[in-house]
């Protein structure tokens, strides 16, 4: 399937929760097409900015902004066919087929009294074979793994047929066959379908596997964004997570590992 | 038949009389409460995400049960005791609600089971004050009855009152029934999904809400029908709302038929309906509960 990616950009936003302001003056933005992969630590508000991103919450002040367009007073549905979300956990307890979740992704494509059409079912089974866990469609969702559990979101996602695919930590509680797995789905996506991707991760080194840029929150504000080999350095991982770290280049520095000095000396 | 047909009827007037005022209203009354009750159950458990939630642990049934009471206690016309019941179960929903979203940070279920719980003590206690206050000789004897749950009394005037708002509520619940299947996701997620929660929330409750007084103000209360039959039909089918409603309409009116017919000729003595279906639904929920391979939620 290949979708229109969007613009997406935020303008001096500014956000949190009622009586607590999380992060303040944040701008960037992305352009269409392209992955940003955003890190801080936790409680760093990666979360929340991707919330008021979406629309979940209202923002403090600031706009985020689609093809130069203001979000601000945008529908549910409107909003659900420009973002795509999968968040840290999803899914609901009800023990619903892969197939029938990924099909909720179509929700935005019907009126509020209809079912999905055979189009929209297409749409869904699209969407699984992209992600290739088409022998899960009729397993129970709460009886598949994590890293499947992640695949389906990503599928209900891309069912959405979103421009801009916002994912929460996708790779979080996941072991280290389904993070690759998830992270080369995401990549394979964003080149694919041609769609715009906002994703955080707890994992710098992730971010030389499938972003274009990276953006570091810290202290509430944008630290540093720009391409991972130019972002990813021991200073930034010092200020951002308290730790010494060397960034060491391999494979004629066709990607870059994060190892701790504590681990060196 | 032969009153469709104009046909001359092969039954004596008294036969007629008894087939077509008492046991057809009965027949109907029964289908349409349990109808109704399965499908607000159904509707609840899916709104709130807990396949354990009913009109009864809501405090839905006990609110409808003291508006009604209300209702007889100020011998109201049977349309205002219905209207009565109805805000009843209403102002039960909403507090109840209320109470579970403002307490915050604790497991959401168990606020929203236990504020239930509570909120329906009070119309509890609401209802017992009212009893206590009741005409020994008239009303009193009419509340207790009626609060035991029985369709004895079902007749044509009340299905005129009850199977407009049940039809009422079924159609509005099989509209929605592929965004209530989203909304078990979590508001956050179905209004990522393009739901607007918060309007589609209160149709639902509404709908739900509409069917179980209206299904109270007839029959009294006639509990664990609206948690066993969606739960049944859950563990049978899955959670689809698209096949859940209609089984849960199906199996609700064929059980609450099944079990009035029971309780109308075991014994020389009319059995009250709402004791009956306690005294069935507590083990086959327990059982549910212990054996059942397929959980209905995780």
């Amino acid at each position: 399937m290949v979708l229109t990616a969007a613009r997406l950009a935020t303008e001096d936003l500014s956000y949190g929760y009622p009586g607590h302001v999380v992060g303040r003056h944040i701008s960037f933005s992305i352009d269409a097409g392209e992955v940003l992969c955003v890190l801080g630590r936790n409680g760093e508000g990666k979360s929340t900015l991707f919330r008021t991103i979406l629309g979940l919450l209202p923002a403090y002040a600031g706009a985020v902004r689609v093809d130069g367009g203001l979000t601000t007073g945008w529908s549910a549905r409107r909003r659900a066919l420009t973002f795509g979300y999968v968040p840290q956990t999803g899914g609901g307890g009800f023990p619903f087929t892969v197939a029938e979740l990924v099909l909720m992704g179509r929700t935005a494509h019907r009126g509020p009294f209809s079912a999905p059409s055979i189009a929209d079912r297409r749409a869904a089974d699209q969407a699984i074979a992209t992600m290739g866990i088409s022998h899960l469609a009729q397993r129970e969702w709460v009886r598949v793994s994590g890293g499947e559990r992640q695949l389906a979101l990503l599928a209900r996602a891309l069912a959405q047929e979103p421009r801009i695919l916002v994912l929460d930590e996708p790779t979080a509680s996941l072991d280290f066959g389904n993070q690759v797995r998830v992270l080369d789905a995401i990549r394979s996506v964003a080149e694919t379908c041609g769609l715009t991707v906002l994703l955080s991760t707890h994992h710098p080194e992730q971010a030389f596997a499938c972003a274009d840029r990276v953006a570091v929150l810290a202290g509430g504000e944008l630290l540093h964004i720009g391409p991972p080999a130019e972002v990813i350095t021991s200073e930034t991982l010092r200020t951002c997570y308290a730790v010494e770290v060397a960034v060491l280049p391999v494979a004629d520095d066709r990607y870059r590992v994060c190892v701790p000095q504590s681990y060196l000396s | 038949m032969a009153k469709v047909t104009g046909a001359a009827s092969p039954l004596s007037g008294p036969a007629e009389a008894v087939i077509l005022q008492i046991r057809v209203p009965r027949i109907l009354a029964a289908t349409a409460v349990g109808a109704a009750l399965a499908a607000s159950g159904a509707a609840y458990q899916s709104l709130f995400r807990n396949p354990l939630v009913s009109p009864d642990i809501l405090g839905v049934s006990a609110g409808a049960a003291f508006g009604a009471v209300v209702g007889i206690f100020l011998s109201l016309p049977v349309l205002a005791i219905e209207v009565a019941s109805f805000a009843g179960g209403l102002a039960a929903v909403i507090i109840v609600y209320t109470i579970a979203t403002a307490i915050r940070g604790r497991d959401a279920v168990l606020v929203l089971v236990l504020a239930g719980v509570v909120i329906g003590a009070l119309f509890g206690a609401g209802v017992g004050l009212l009893k206590y206050l009741a005409d020994p000789y008239n009303q009193l004897p009419a509340i207790t009855f009626w609060l035991l749950g029985s369709l004895a009394a079902a007749n044509l005037r009340d299905l005129t009152s009850l199977l407009p708002a049940v039809a009422i509520g079924l159609v509005l619940l099989a509209l929605l029934r592929w965004r209530i299947d989203v909304m078990t996701l979590g508001d956050e997620e179905a209004t990522a999904l393009g739901v607007s929660t918060r309007s589609l929330r209160i149709v639902v409750i509404a709908a739900a809400t509409l069917m179980t007084s209206a299904a109270v103000a007839v029959s009294g209360i006639i509990g664990w029908v609206g948690l066993v039959v969606p739960h049944l039909a859950r563990l049978l089918i899955g959670p689809a709302f698209t096949k859940l409603l209609p089984v849960s309409v199906l199996f609700g009116a064929g059980y609450l038929l099944a079990v009035d017919t029971v309780a109308r000729t075991l014994g020389s003595v009319e059995l009250p309906l709402g004791v009956l279906t306690a005294a069935l639904g507590t083990p086959l929920f327990l059982w549910l509960l212990a054996f059942s391979r397929r959980p209905a939620w995780s």
